[in-house]
């Protein structure tokens, strides 16, 4: 078998390379260009709003080089979990900016767009034969988690993308797919093993994040050979090491011998990492180990109401020795103030200097000189969250307490306005595991021709 | 005793998934990782201890060859960006793992 050269430019669609290394990136002569562009780690708004979590103008600035080179080169290109979260509006607003793209660059492609949404009809009616299971610790799922969910998306494995590539596409963007996918789906088509095959893309979806000095913008190069395949970052200050590439195996993941993803596992525990030249690390032994019945990751998010922040600061003194008193009487007083209207609110604070990033966790809760103070008001509607906040706030600001001194005001509020509208807040509903009778089932492949 | 931050070049936490956070501690050799290893000084009641977590709470506590490495994966508090979370990708929750002392001898002193 010939080896297959795969280039994954960057972390995520969007991050950014510089464009020299994907020149140098290009000169390994690639198969495929293959990019990831989601995660769940931005948290829960993304995908319960329909929004991308990165800039439209990066996002367009990366495929403006990205797919200018696929087409010179004439490969395909995969995008994996557009838009981040891979909803149909994040699809739909990735595949806009594909268009304009071509437009402005007069390129001409075929193109495949594969949705992920998993319609909520089949969801319910799984749950209820018993085919939807909590992934880890989530809870059980409930009808109402899955009727409240503004989006449920699945992550697709390499099936869905190899039937794109036997269509012909030039282009695949995929709604919301296993990181590795992307970049497992041609060579796994050509015959290379799986096992090999998404190790390497689990390596190549965070780019060169697995070289030292690490970058999540910066190029890199798989090569599959037979038995083995290689790593080496395509920046000229960077080197793949044995313990770098064999560290990125821990990153974000539960069990580093097993990774569990779309119908089966990679099994690392016969995985070797050979330095093999300065920059470039052999790596072999990685199995893929097929599960019945085949499972996808289903995803969710739902909307708990509506969110406002404000940020100040104190310094004085006293105020801060006493902040966990001043910090129950604004509740109380909150609580008392708005105990006759409609609709139920949560007022949370974050105290910046003390426990503000750890909490109860936090193994030295002792303030500093100064504190940074988050307020934050979640409430049934945009109008109570505002006056919750707003009240809290006021009161924080004039609250009295024995010893006090400066008696103008408690808080430093960098901004006017003082209250910043988050608009919609959301949480995750699902995070689940759905059984498929086949790893096509819902993710049905469809082709445009692109033209200029 | 030694202190780990003398011992490991990567103390880190991240999430892995919305539920779960998990922990790498890369250590500075493999003569350092292997002498953690066999002494098993790091485990699961310890990272319980100092993360204030029931024991059931540590859903993984492994030692990793290939990367010199121990991981521990917990329930997180809270789902990733339920009303009252602090940190969203779960990128500063090692503070624990500073002030860690592990049990060390001096013929085998550290070679960082």
């Amino acid at each position: 078998m010939r080896p297959l050269v795969l280039l994954s430019p960057t972390a995520i669609l969007g991050y950014g390379f510089p464009a020299v290394s994907l020149d140098r990136g290009l000169s390994f002569n690639p198969d495929v260009i293959a990019v990831d562009a989601g995660s769940t780690d931005p948290g829960p708004y993304y995908l319960g709003a329909g929004q991308s979590f990165v800039p439209r103008r990066s996002v367009k600035r990366d495929l403006v080089f990205l797919l200018r080179a696929a087409r010179r080169l004439h490969i395909p290109v995969l995008i994996g979990s557009a838009g981040g979260s891979g909803a149909r509006p994040h699809l739909e607003w990735c595949r806009e900016i594909i268009l304009e793209v071509a437009r402005e660059e007069s390129l001409s492609f075929r193109m495949a767009v594969i949705p992920a949404d998993v319609p909520r009809s089949l969801l319910l009616e799984e749950l209820s034969n018993g085919r939807v299971e909590p992934l880890g610790p989530a809870p059980q799922l409930t009808a109402d988690a899955v009727s409240e969910s503004t989006y449920l998306v699945a992550q697709m494995g390499v099936e869905p993308l190899m039937e794109a590539l036997d269509g012909g596409a030039e282009v695949i963007l995929a709604g919301r797919c296993y990181d590795p996918a992307v970049f497992a789906a041609l060579p796994v088509r050509q015959g290379y093993p799986a096992g090999l095959a998404l190790h390497l893309g689990k390596i190549l979806e965070c780019a060169a994040i697995a070289a030292v000095p690490g970058s999540g913008s910066d190029c890199m190069i798989g090569i599959l050979e037979q038995g083995r395949f290689l790593v080496e970052p395509a920046g000229e200050g960077r080197r793949a090491t044995e313990a770098s590439v064999a560290a990125h195996t821990l990153y974000e993941k539960g069990d580093p011998y097993l990774l569990p993803g779309p119908g089966g596992s990679i099994d690392l525990q016969g995985a070797v990492f050979t330095q093999v030249t300065d920059r470039r690390v052999a790596v072999e032994g990685s199995r893929y180990c097929p599960a019945s019945p085949y499972t996808v990751k289903v995803e969710g998010a739902r909307q708990i109401g509506y969110r406002v922040v404000s940020l100040a600061g104190a310094r004085d003194p006293a105020f801060i020795e006493q902040l966990d008193t001043v910090l129950q009487g604004v509740e109380e007083r909150t609580r008392d103030n708005f105990s006759n209207e409609e609709g139920g609110y949560r007022l949370l604070f974050h105290v910046y200097g003390r426990d503000g990033v750890m909490g109860a966790q936090e193994p030295h809760p002792a303030a500093g000189h100064e504190v940074g103070i988050v307020m934050e008001a979640i409430a049934d509607s945009q109008e109570f969250a505002e006056a919750v906040l707003g009240f809290a706030r006021s009161t924080m600001l004039h609250f009295g307490f024995p010893g006090r001194l400066t008696t103008a005001g408690n808080l430093a509020f960098p901004y006017s306005p003082s209250d910043f509208k988050v608009g919609k807040a959301y949480v995750f509903s699902v995070h689940h595991l759905l059984t498929l009778s086949d790893p096509q089932q819902i993710f049905p492949v469809s082709f445009e021709e692109v033209r200029p | 005793m030694k202190p780990l931050v003398e011992l490991a070049q990567v103390i880190r936490t991240k999430n892995a998934g919305p539920y779960e956070l998990t922990l790498d501690i890369i250590f500075k050799s493999r003569r350092i990782y292997e002498q953690v290893k066999r002494e098993n000084s790091l485990n699961a009641p310890l990272i319980a201890r100092i993360y204030g977590v029931p024991e059931p709470d540590i859903l993984k506590a492994i030692y990793f060859d290939p990367a010199c490495a121990f991981k521990a994966t917990m329930k997180r508090p809270l789902p990733c960006g339920d009303p009252g979370e602090r940190d969203i990708y779960g990128a500063q929750q090692h503070a624990p793992l500073l002030d860690l002392l592990l049990p060390w001898e001096d013929e085998h002193e550290s070679d960082s």
